[in-house]
């Protein structure tokens, strides 16, 4: 019961102290040398005006097989969209097609230095403007920053215009609304903004409580943050009201695009009444979480907002390219022009889809959804019973009732049958939440094998609850003990002579 | 489970009262929801606490809850041991996982807290 | 290219599985009004090859540095990178994971970040540094948040010398953050920021309220600053020392923790991530251990599983926004781990010899073009300090004509120190005169007969 499923990817458990790259090698071991000095030299005491290093920097010294061994392993330890299915809700983990990885290398965009002249640098801006005016065009909001480099970012760099423009207006604001069901990102960056914020519910459809938000509504509220799909993988079919009831008061509203891929040539959040957007590319357009990062995360905005946007922006004329910095901009949210290499990458996917093929991409992401929803209702509970957008929530909390099983021990189970889990425990008011996005890119077998994976778990359950509480046991390492990590936190390899 | 020589707070502390001096910690239930604490912040000797406002933080890996002070007074005595421990708080939340000795500064304050079987029913709530 | 591998067969299979006859029913909830009635007007459909002479065609407008001689720094360095990195890099278990919140399948991407933190933490000399953060501009810029936090204090001290788009990047989340920054002016001789003047770092401490003096070492124009000197002064207003630092020159310079250093941080991109027009490179921060639950971002930390093994997991996750919501330490979610993964790589391959070398090599060979350039008579020294691998001079003619000149010949010829600061917060008027000037950078890739046919080319002019 404990052996893996056919889907299962061949990670294999390890046992033992792990290796760490500081304790291979030897201290005469090499990868690559550095250049031998061609040009004549002073000590570097003199050079550096003292400030010299009395003991070198505790680094590895490797030769380049150790190199390519010792990260091969850790690679083999490690499970990504190409190893299975990765339905983790809210974090679009689509496939990452190879064509993008290539583009981004190019010469021609990899060994570009921000502080090229602009004549040197047309094809990148070229690229820039396009990307800006597909955004702003799938968004309904015409103008775009490229700069953020990711969502929480975007955030920040929108509510930031916000905040100016209020200030402009002299009519400076001290809250922001959020139903209950926002991302974390949401709230912390209200605060970093210098603003209040306000929680709202969620009403039993799953959408804002009405009621609730026209009681925090006043002329205090500087902003309406929402998420639309929300993070049930709702579409809130009272979205134009909520945007006009903000806009009553003259707050503004904000979209988290997180959930962008659910509604591409479909609905627009500029046509929801929306002020500003941030778009996640490592969501919606397919460029690689790398493991946590780098994303990037553009902001669009409505015409009214534009002048606020942080600088440079792409501008052209007469076939022209430069950037430029908006009239009232906030300033800048980061050093040069974006994650550049992201915004290839995202590119290279928006022209490999077109329009069309954006909105093919939107429903049949929202298809998979529903169609694996339908199939897996039968054995977990669904706290919202609507059609979904591209993603849906079930909860485990009949299985932890009858069974003392957590969602968490569903997670951990659904390793062994080759599956990364969903998202779990999010969002926070559903209980034993678990948060599954499939994503367009899976085919009907994988999503099959996934429903196949859950059905038997639900089945572990009834008949082994202790065993799925126990998992897993077929991956690199079982359960770890989180709480030894934060209680003794030990977060750097100690070298033998400081220890 | 809940001593009846205590008295709690809706906000899960307890007090056990000796004198003037009141010994604050957190119930069996608080720590049960918890789970596995990781982590205490606590104010220094000599600070002031004021009844039903936060005097710290806990941890446990994936959660933070704010620690609200049942009584008001100034801080005599703070456990040093949950700076290294804090997993005492999970094994002996009345003994010692207490967190701090406060001399009152208003003893009718007690007089709004609940008894352990009110408590109780309270938390099956 | 779709990358949708459902067939119209099984379209209408999954249709009649949900129960609707038609995918616009799944759509019905999006109200009329907020419905888009035409196409995305957004053209494509291209096949992989037509995508790939697209993207070939539009990257061959424009000139990379790399393909030319350049001598542009400013925050961004054209480093060699090994060719381990990039062939790690590309296995798929590494950049098509997410962050590794699953830890019993994320190992590789975890011990990877782990390891990453050690090193940082060995260059810089501090104790904990985080999984990485954008870039060394909003590094920078929670560095100062992070001491607001420490002090609660609301005011920070920053040196006028540090980058401008770093100071620029400080000034819009300070404006929101309700934080008010101060700029202590440079010293027009040393170039490095003042000391002793009322407008200075001294001077500007009197005040009694800063939570931090942030500097730049190696600053915008190269110069080493005086961190030994600062520390003192900065530790007795009560304040945090932040330095951002360049960590090919940490290499062979004595890191800042050596001097009593609060937060280091600083851009990662000469670790390993090509220049990519400026991103994606990575910030690292690093502090003290006392100060580890109020930094912002991941931290990866060791710990052992259920059986006893070695392993690694996110920890002191409670700092982050996930839980702590709008009371986190910073609403950063992401990190820059693929590019830390780079950095990782990167060190590994140099290694510690390898490191030294490099750093070596490129402030060798900045000294001789310095030296050379001020012998053709065409340039003389901006300021005095010690510099590390950029340095500025003054140019006796026109700088945009000068360095035009030399782009038609194949080279870069720095960057422009009047553009650079253009607008940029904290540019002093006594600082103001600085047309003319010019920042140039060398690093390992130069050889010895390039520079000196630069300097022979510009010389010329």
């Amino acid at each position: 019961m404990t052996e893996k499923s056919d889907h299962a990817p061949s990670l294999a458990p390890v046992a033992g102290p792990r290796r760490l790259i500081f304790e291979l090698g030897a201290p005469e071991s090499r990868c690559v040398e550095a250049p031998a000095p061609d040009v004549p030299t002073a000590p570097l005491e003199e050079l550096l005006g003292g400030q010299v290093r009395v003991s070198a920097p505790a680094l590895p010294n490797v030769t380049e097989l150790e190199i390519m061994r010792h990260y091969a392993h850790l690679a083999d330890m490690n499970f990504g969209v190409d190893s299975g299915m990765y339905p983790l809700g809210s974090c679009t983990m689509k496939y990452n097609p190879r064509i993008n990885e290539d583009t981004s290398r190019l010469p021609g965009f990899a060994g570009l230095h921000p502080h090229q002249p602009t004549e040197t640098v047309q094809g990148v801006f070229e690229l820039m403007w396009h990307l800006q005016n597909a955004l702003a065009e799938i968004s309904g909001l015409p103008g775009v920053t490229l700069q953020p480099s990711a969502g929480a970012h975007g955030e920040h760099a929108a509510l930031m215009c916000f905040r100016a423009y209020h200030a402009d207006n002299g009519d400076p604001r001290r809250r922001v609304v959020i139903p209950d069901t926002a991302h974390g990102t949401n709230p912390a960056t209200v605060s970093m903004c210098g603003y209040e914020v306000t929680t709202v519910p969620s009403d039993a459809a799953g959408g804002v409580d009405m009621d609730a938000l026209h009681t925090a509504l006043d002329t205090g509220v500087a902003a309406v943050m929402l998420t639309n799909p929300n993070t049930l993988g709702l579409f809130d079919t009272n979205i134009l009201q909520l945007t006009e009831a903000a806009h009553a008061v003259g707050a503004l509203a904000y979209c988290d695009g997180a959930n962008m891929n659910a509604i591409m040539g479909i609905s627009r959040p500029g046509d929801m009444g929306f002020d500003a957007l941030h778009i996640n590319l490592h969501k919606t357009f397919s460029t690689p979480h790398g493991g946590g990062g780098p994303g990037a995360g553009p902001v669009c905005v409505s015409d009214v907002l534009a002048p606020y946007l942080p600088g440079p922006v792409i501008a052209e004329e007469d076939g022209r390219y430069a950037g430029v910095t908006p009239s009232r901009s906030i300033g800048r949210v980061r050093s040069f022009w974006g994650n550049v290499g992201v915004l290839v990458r995202a590119y290279t996917y928006v022209r490999a889809l077109g329009g069309e093929g954006l909105r093919e991409v939107s429903e049949q992401a929202v298809l998979s959804a529903n169609y694996l929803k339908e199939r897996l209702r039968v054995a977990f509970d669904l706290p919202y019973d609507r059609v979904c957008m591209h993603e849906f929530v079930l909860s485990g909390s009949r299985q932890r009732r009858e069974f003392g099983v957590r969602t968490l021990d569903i997670a951990k189970r659904l390793l062994d049958h080759g599956f990364h889990p969903p998202t779990v425990y999010f969002p926070l008011i559903v209980d034993e939440a678990l948060m599954i996005e499939p994503t367009e890119t899976e085919s009907l077998d994988a999503l099959d094998a996934f429903v196949d994976a859950m059905l038997a778990i639900a089945e572990e359950i009834r008949t082994d609850p202790e065993m799925v509480k126990g998992a897993p046991y077929t991956t690199p390492v079982r359960r770890l003990d989180e709480a030894k990590a934060a209680r003794e936190p030990d977060l750097r390899w100690i070298p033998l002579a400081e220890s | 489970m809940y001593p009846n020589d205590l008295k709690y707070h809706e906000e899960h502390e307890w007090v056990r009262v000796e004198g003037d001096v009141a010994v604050v910690g957190i119930s069996h239930f608080a720590q049960d929801q918890l789970g596995e604490v990781v982590y205490v912040d606590l104010p220094s000797v000599g600070d002031e606490v004021v009844a039903d406002e936060t005097f710290g933080e806990i941890e446990s890996v994936k959660s933070v809850s704010e620690l609200y002070s049942p009584v008001s007074g100034e801080v005599l005595e703070v456990n040093s041991v949950l700076a290294d421990v804090p997993e005492t708080v999970n094994g002996d939340p009345y003994g010692d996982g207490w967190m701090l000795r406060v001399a009152m500064s208003d003893v009718s304050e007690l007089d709004g807290l609940m008894s352990a079987a009110d408590y109780e029913t309270f938390i099956a709530e | 290219m779709r990358y949708i591998p459902i067939t119209c067969e099984q379209r209408e299979a999954m249709l009649d599985a949900v129960g609707v006859s038609h995918i616009g029913e799944l759509f019905e909830d999006v109200p009329a009004a907020a419905r888009l009635s035409r196409p995305l007007a957004i053209a494509g459909g291209m096949t992989e090859m037509e995508l790939s002479a697209h993207l070939v065609d539009l990257s061959k407008l424009n000139r990379p540095a790399s393909a030319m001689i350049s001598f542009a720094g400013a925050g961004c360095y054209d480093h060699y990178i090994p060719s381990v990195v990039d062939h790690i890099v590309r296995r798929p278990e590494f950049f098509t994971a997410y962050t590794p919140y699953q830890p019993e399948v994320s190992q590789g991407t975890l011990q990877a970040i782990y390891e990453f933190q050690s090193m940082i933490c060995a260059l810089t000399g501090m104790e904990v540094a985080n999984a990485s953060m954008y870039d060394g501009a909003t590094a920078f810029v929670e560095a100062a948040l992070m001491s607001c936090r420490v002090k609660r204090r609301s005011t920070v001290l920053c040196a006028g010398t540090v980058h401008p788009e770093w100071r620029a990047t400080l000034s819009t989340y300070a404006e929101a953050g309700n934080i008010e920054v101060v700029y202590a002016r440079r010293d027009l001789t040393t170039g490095r920021v003042a000391v002793e003047e009322a407008d200075g770092v001294g001077g500007l401490l009197a005040r009694g309220d800063i939570a931090a003096v942030l500097v730049q070492s190696p600053n915008v124009v190269g110069v080493l600053e005086d961190i030994a000197a600062l520390v003192p002064l900065t530790h007795d207003a009560g304040a945090l020392l932040v330095v951002g630092s360049n960590p090919i020159l940490l290499g062979v310079m004595e890191p800042p923790a050596t001097y009593g250093a609060d937060i280091v941080v600083g851009e990662g991109q000469p670790l390993g991530s090509p220049m990519s027009f400026g991103g994606p490179g990575l910030g690292f921060f690093t502090c003290r251990k006392e100060h580890a639950r109020q930094m912002p971002g991941r931290l990866v930390g060791r710990t052992v599983d259920v059986d006893g093994n070695d392993a690694f997991v996110l920890t002191l996750s409670t700092r982050e926004q996930h839980i702590r919501r709008e009371k986190a330490t910073s609403n950063i979610c992401s990190n820059h781990a693929l590019n830390a993964l780079m950095a990782g790589v990167y060190l590994a391959a140099v290694g510690r010899a390898g490191l030294e070398g490099i750093a070596l090599a490129c402030v060798a060979k900045a000294h001789y073009l310095h030296d050379s350039l001020v012998d053709t008579g065409r340039f003389t020294r901006a300021w005095t300090a010690p510099f590390g691998y950029e340095f500025a001079l003054r140019y006796v003619g026109d700088v945009s004509a000068m360095q035009r000149a030399m782009l038609e010949r194949g080279y870069l010829a720095g960057v422009s120190l009047a553009d650079l600061s253009a607008g940029a917060p904290g540019t002093a008027s006594s600082d103001a005169d600085l047309d003319g000037i010019v920042l140039f950078a060398v690093t390992e890739k130069r050889r010895r007969d390039e520079i000196d046919a630069f300097v022979e080319e510009v010389a010329s002019l």
